[in-house]
């Protein structure tokens, strides 16, 4: 890797799964190997790293065949932040032997590989991937290529169009408009305005569509929105030129038409890109369903069967490092379940014979016979994807400023253009092609151009900065939502914490053990014993060390047995130490010395105590909602300043204490990252995740922040307030062009330059209005 | 003025062909991964010689 990726990256997140990012930040994490280079890549290691979640699925059934015969399989992965992992992943698949093409697409996360084999091939290719700590999803592109991404496509197709058009047909106008101050003949200016004609009414109907659709759809419903004046301003000027052309008249409309449609499309073109990176999340609920179940017979074999065929009361074997695919009851054997997804809680738990287990769990350390008690929708992760999915619902009726403004003003424009025409026809008695030019240049004049470009610019240009500062914008509407949120909910574990157990120094513990204790704990993937590790940077790796699930870690030396791990394995007294700070623990014994006790917490985050500090001070009510314990929610309350807190707290709880909140009239801002919290999230007015938060929670959340700090989410709040104040302005701006240019059209003395010069001018003001968030120091 | 009839088309033609050089790079999937285009230029790609051509001839 060179210098200067590596310097790219350095400002890049943690990868929730490993990945080249989290190394390159410089912490002292566990897998160097990540970070090595590229050429010794996972050489280093004795232990052989076990993937974190090597799907147990079958991807034979994803792969397909390209024309050239080659098997070829599209992929989500997870973990990719920075074009160093790009280069990893394609460098690691292209070394697998028979891979001829791999391309990861980091706007997108998605990966194809193409190889020259059977499709069965697949696994081992994929083992590549897994192995450097990528999680990979396989999905079928031709469905995925439905919906948005094909819209992006066709808006930014029509603005090619609209842009063409309007830059030719503006050449034409102005030689026209030259013309009136000098003498351009007639015929010269009709062959101008046949020519805009030609270019102008294919280009209307094709950039035009989008508009016109949202403007139908709309009509269909009762309903009236910005695309209705849009769209007839634009037909009619398009009509009434066409017929001025044809009877040789001084003044065509063709340019004005062209024009908004263009600045439109840059609006709305905008506005969609700037959310496209987040687009990808939702995809990836996927990844959290089994792609196939391992099921024990009666007589003793073993099928694969799609999840949807796994019926309650069978029996179904998970093995260690697989996700668990249904919920059930352990008939044998024993491990450690990491419920981060379910409980957002850090340290696994330990599961045997007759204990219950979670669909969407992380089954660790040993293999597991599960006798099957609920299937898909019905277990507890279904569950909660439903919840969220219930309140994500009520959450959408939400409308956004720009529509509330285009409900009143798409029926007073319309009243105005009828009037102009009612005034012109009857009372001044006008012909009434003269009244409907008049009515006509009314609509043009008035077609909310710069209203278009009010909101997207400003959150363009927002979500540019903020990005900046590693802030995700998943929703049009966050920044709106935020700038009113007024009490800030709080999760606990992987949101003012880091969620990842360090080790607490203390003097007594001799650097001998410490050193020993982490060579044991080298060889294991236990939470507890990473961050041994991660504490013992320099620690040799013992050989012949033998990990038992659930229990800890032991290794035969001359002297005797050498054991690392819970209390009740390395055989301490219930009582010993009783009074040391509570919280997970691991002992270390060897024969002829007394047992040595090492402590571990959940760091904050560290910033988090000072951010509390300023939300307060800025006047916010601040609160904590958690599903741990009481005495460690109320340690952290305390260290971070929070007098407000709930602990031991489950999803629909959470949802009842929020709904609560709004019902007492709160605008609530959540802040969580665990699956348990996804529920809240939906539920809040406004909600931001940590970029390390669960899949489910990211695609829930407004907004998703990177890195280790606690101060985006401050960035968010105040960033949103100037967003707000800026779209106030823009529209001030907007609106104070029009009520100086409408009396002017009513009085029939707009022409077609009057138009194009008050249109430009109200965007370039309302573009560089926006322009100036970009430009002010960050808060 | 004449010269109008023909050099306006022939100044339209030109500004056709430009788009539609566009509206060929936008279906030949150039602007698919716009963020990890800017790092491609970054890496080391001395062993292998890959063509690297984007995710389209594959499908």
């Amino acid at each position: 890797m060179t210098d200067a990726t590596t310097a790219l990256i350095d400002r890049q997140p943690a990868a929730p799964l490993g990945g080249c990012c989290s190394a390159a930040r410089g912490r002292p994490e566990a897998p160097v190997r990540q970070h090595a280079a590229p050429a010794s890549d996972d050489r280093g290691e004795s232990a052989p790293p076990v993937p974190d979640d090597a799907v147990a699925a079958d991807f034979t059934a994803y792969v397909g065949r390209d024309d050239a015969g080659r098997s070829v399989l599209h992929l989500l992965v997870e973990g990719i932040h920075c074009g160093g992992c790009v280069a990893k992943i394609e460098r690691a698949l292209r070394r697998s032997p028979g891979v001829e093409d791999a391309r990861v697409n980091l706007t997108t996360r998605r990966l194809v590989v193409a190889w020259r084999g059977p499709a069965e091939q697949a696994a081992r290719h994929m083992a590549a991937i897994t192995d450097l700590g990528y999680r990979v999803v396989p999905y079928d592109p031709q469905r995925a290529r439905k919906g948005e991404a094909r819209d992006e496509t066709e808006l930014l197709r029509a603005m090619a169009v609209a842009g063409f058009a309007a830059g030719n047909i503006m050449l034409l106008s102005v030689s026209v408009w030259a013309g009136h101050f000098q003498d351009m003949g007639p015929a010269t200016r009709d062959l101008l305005h046949w020519f805009s004609a030609i270019v102008a009414i294919p280009a209307i109907f094709y950039a035009g569509r989008p508009f016109f659709r949202s403007a139908l759809t709309a009509l269909r419903h009762g309903r009236t929105n910005m695309d209705v004046p849009i769209s007839l301003g634009v037909l009619l000027a398009t009509a009434m030129s066409l017929h001025e052309t044809a009877v040789g008249g001084p003044h065509a409309y063709f340019d004005s038409a062209v024009t908004l449609l263009f600045f439109l499309l840059v609006g709305r073109y905008l506005d969609r890109r700037a959310r496209g990176q987040a687009r990808s999340a939702a995809e990836r609920l996927l990844s959290l369903r089994a792609n196939a179940v391992a099921v024990l017979d009666t007589n003793g074999t073993v099928t694969l069967l799609p999840p949807e065929q796994v019926r309650p009361g069978m029996v179904v074997l998970v093995a260690a490092g697989a996700r668990i695919p249904v919920d059930g009851r352990v008939l044998d054997g024993r491990s450690d379940i990491d419920t981060s997804l379910i409980t957002g809680e850090t340290l696994p738990v330990a599961a045997t014979v007759g204990d219950t287990v979670f669909a969407g769990t992380l089954n660790q350390s040993g293999p597991l016979r599960l006798e099957v008690t609920a299937v898909g929708t019905d277990t507890l992760l279904g569950e909660i994807v439903r919840l969220m999915e219930a309140t994500e619902q009520r959450k959408a009726r939400y409308v956004s400023l720009a529509d509330r403004v285009a409900r009143l003003y798409a029926p007073v424009v319309h009243l105005l253009a009828l009037a102009t025409f009612v005034g012109w026809a009857w009372a001044l008695a006008a012909p009434w092609q003269v009244a409907l030019l008049n009515a006509v240049a009314v609509l043009i004049i008035t077609c909310p151009c710069a209203l278009g470009l009010a909101v997207p610019v400003v959150q363009v240009i927002a979500s540019g900065r903020l990005m900046r500062q590693g802030i995700l914008l998943k929703s049009a509407t966050a920044l709106e939502r935020l700038a009113v949120a007024d009490t800030i909910v709080f999760d606990k574990t992987g949101t003012l914490t880091t969620g990842r157990p360090e080790l607490l120094r203390d003097e007594r513990i001799d650097a001998s053990d410490l050193a020993l204790a982490a060579s044991l704990a080298a060889a294991s993937r236990h939470p507890l014993a990473r961050a041994l590790v991660r504490a013992v940077p320099d620690a040799s790796v013992a050989d012949g060390v033998v990990e038992v699930a659930g229990h800890g870690l032991s290794r035969a030396t001359p002297e005797g047995e050498v054991r690392l791990g819970s209390r009740r394995w390395c055989g301490v007294a219930e009582d010993a130490e009783e009074g040391a700070a509570a919280g997970p623990e691991m002992w270390l014994t060897r024969p002829g010395r007394p047992p040595v006790r090492f402590a571990f917490a959940d760091a904050l985050r560290p910033d988090a105590a000072s951010v509390v500090a300023r939300l307060k001070a800025l006047g916010f009510e601040v609160e904590l909602l958690s599903g741990d314990r009481e005495a460690v929610v109320s340690a952290v309350a305390a260290a971070v300043g929070i007098d407000r807190f709930r602990a031991s707290c489950t999803p629909v709880e959470k949802c009842d204490r929020l709904a609560a909140l709004a019902a007492a009239g709160r605008k609530v801002l959540m802040v969580g990252d665990g699956l348990n919290d996804a529920p809240a999230l939906a539920a809040a007015l406004v909600s931001v995740s940590p970029s390390s938060a669960a899949d489910v929670s990211q695609t829930a959340a407004d907004a998703v922040f990177q890195g280790e700090r606690l101060h985006p989410v401050l960035e968010l709040l105040t960033v949103s307030r100037r967003v707000e104040r800026l779209v106030r302005q823009n529209f001030a701006l907007a609106f104070g062009y029009n009520v100086l240019t409408i009396p002017v059209a009513v009085m029939g003395l707009v022409t077609p330059l009057i138009a194009a010069i008050c249109m430009s001018a109200s965007s370039l003001v309302v573009v560089g209005n926006s322009f100036r968030l970009a430009r002010r120091r960050p808060a | 003025m004449t010269g109008l009839l023909y050099l306006i088309p022939i100044a339209m033609l030109l500004g056709l062909l430009g788009l539609g050089a566009f509206l060929w790079a936008l279906r030949s999937g150039q602007f698919d991964d716009l963020d990890g285009a800017a790092y491609r230029i970054l890496f080391d790609d001395d062993e292998d010689v890959s063509p690297g051509r984007g995710e389209r001839p594959v499908r």
